[in-house]
């Protein structure tokens, strides 16, 4: 089995949300990267334990500068086979996409994961657009994942329910909860991965469809207005004349 | 400008396809497409929201990505459209890249508000799960916009469309589905406008009576915060937070839940969030619209209550 893992760094989940340059720029001073958290736990390490119970290997992929590479160091140390990294600033969603169906188209892959979003742009994009170039089937938001030969069987949340599809492979998919459960890279992976293979190719040529021109923050909450427990009365009369949401 | 507006009619007009085709008809003229096999009658009813003119491909029953990007893109040429407005659910989050790539189209995911076009074409989304937004220049002639439920309200313009089959070569379903797990009725949660909400605090999946009986009430979905989902007291289908689904109701009443970050990047789009917790030093207070310092058992009967005098009194 050849698996391919797309994998985004994201800033620490408690990182201070704040922009320079005139609201330009996310304001990276005194973040902390992190392999972003869907990547990593539920796409790479389900691709990683399948491939030890069927054999084959796990490639990560990563559009980006070398700034980048220490996240991708930390998905070798957790396990992938090698790495591949684009080298370019990951412009947008189009952009970035298109780097990795240009790779994968040249190297057949049986399933390509990415995790469902990122937890800094939320776009929920890349998995959907790569399959469009790759001209495959894309599952979203898969939750569980077996294979069987060329037939996989994946499991999904649906608004009020939850459903069992089958495809076969070559496929795409973006993973969620319960895919997987986190793994902690020990010392012989963390050794294992400085000496693993991250290949360093160039950016193929793309419009730049999107561009983020701006940023801004949500208006300060305002005060929390407290109802006495005995009192909810006086809370459903605030809901309705005040908040106006019944 | 030409606006093609997708939805998914699941028998029945939802919330979210009339929130998408307001906001289609505020940019230009607009044309829906949709499949399966909804009524000529209900479908014409988008009119009313703005649409001149849906397209239903009756060929198609299941939706589906690789075949609903063939069919929006075959409409999206034959209406020469230049801005393809999708709702940001989990159809839509599959398809909506999809047809972007496949028309060469910038694409905005997240969008909250309409597109500013006194310079250029720029669209606000939400970023960084809530806690800020980023405006996004779409450069590309053609636009795929995913818009957040509860972004904009449905509007009544009066107006009529005609409803014409658009059933053009599919291809084959990549994908299927072998089974269909429904759990439990009620009010679907992405697209709910009030939200009852509980967590650890209700100490037991038995004493979930409370938080129904309120939401029966009020004629709202249930929700639970992870750690419920995780032990298995509640369905995950239900979890709301960073890992679980993100929502925007007008209205989110969460109960026994202390409100960590995770959390919050789930909910904090909603429009009112009322807090209710034993401990007044719990997190949530300070994302709070209203709290009550108080135990759910005590307060959830009668808030209650409170909201059946309510209605009763609205009668």
């Amino acid at each position: 089995m050849k698996l391919l893992v797309c994998i985004s760094k994201a800033p620490d989940t408690t990182s201070k949300i704040a922009f320079t340059d005139s609201d330009t720029k996310f304001d990276e001073n005194g973040v902390q990267y992190i392999v972003n958290p869907y990547d990593e736990w539920y796409a790479l390490v389900r691709a990683l334990e399948l491939t030890e119970a069927n054999g084959g290997t796990v490639t990560t992929i990563t559009v980006g500068t070398a700034a980048d590479d220490p996240t991708i160091r930390k998905a070798l140390a957790i396990g992938a086979t090698d790495a591949v990294r684009v080298d370019a600033e990951a412009k947008d969603p189009y952009f970035v996409a298109k780097q990795i169906a240009e790779y994968a188209k040249a190297n057949s892959f049986d399933i390509v994961l990415t995790g469902k979003e990122t937890i800094n742009y939320n776009g929920a994009q890349i998995g959907s657009m790569v399959a469009e170039m790759l001209d495959q089937p894309f599952v979203s938001l898969a939750q569980k994942l077996e294979v069987s030969g060329n037939t996989a069987t994946l499991e999904r949340d649906v608004p009020g329910g939850a459903e069992v599809l089958e495809v076969n492979t070559p496929f795409v998919l973006s993973a969620a909860k319960g895919m997987a459960e986190q793994r902690i890279p020990n010392m012989r992976g963390i050794m294992a991965a400085r000496t693993k293979a991250l290949n360093v190719i160039p950016a193929i040529e793309t419009a730049e469809l999107t561009s983020i021109v701006s940023y801004s923050m949500p208006p300060a909450k305002s005060e929390c207005k407290y109802i006495d427990a005995d009192n909810m009365t006086e809370l459903v009369e605030l809901l309705h004349n005040e908040a106006k949401v019944i | 400008m030409s606006v093609l507006v997708f939805i998914e009619t699941k028998g029945k007009i939802s919330k979210a396809a009339k929130e998408a085709v307001t906001y289609g008809s505020k940019i230009g003229t607009t044309t829906v497409i949709t499949f399966g096999d909804a009524d000529a009658a209900a479908l014409a009813s988008l009119g009313d929201n703005g649409a001149t003119k849906i397209l239903v491909c009756r060929s198609l029953s299941e939706g589906n990505d690789q075949q609903l990007t063939k069919l929006i893109a075959a409409a999206a040429n034959d209406c020469s459209s230049d801005v393809i407005i999708v709702s940001q659910d989990q159809l839509g989050k599959a398809v909506a890249p999809r047809v972007a790539a496949n028309l060469e189209a910038g694409h905005v995911s997240g969008a909250i508000a309409l597109p500013d076009t006194s310079s250029g074409f720029v669209v606000k989304t939400n970023v960084f799960s809530g806690k800020a937004f980023a405006n996004v220049s779409v450069n590309s002639s053609k636009k795929v916009i995913s818009l957040l439920p509860n972004s904009i309200p449905p509007e009544s313009t009066g107006g009529s469309a005609e409803v014409a089959e658009f059933n053009p070569e599919l291809g084959a379903a990549g994908i299927t589905v072998k089974e269909m797990k429904t759990q439990g009725e009620g009010v679907l949660l992405p697209e709910a406008e009030l939200v009852v909400s509980a967590g650890r605090g209700l100490k037991g999946p038995e004493n979930w009576g409370m938080v129904e009986d309120l939401a029966t009430t009020l004629g709202a979905a249930t929700a639970c915060s992870r750690p419920v989902a995780d032990i298995g007291w509640r369905p995950h289908h239900e979890h709301v937070g960073q890992t679980g689904i993100a929502i925007r109701p007008n209205l989110y009443i969460a109960a026994g839940i202390s409100g960590a970050i995770q959390h919050l990047a789930g909910v904090n789009g909603s429009k009112t969030i009322v807090v209710i917790n034993t401990d007044s030093e719990a997190p949530f207070f300070k994302a709070a619209d209203y709290g009550v310092v108080g135990d759910a058992f005590e307060v959830l009967p009668k808030l209650n209550e409170a909201m059946k005098a309510f209605k009763a009194s609205q009668n």
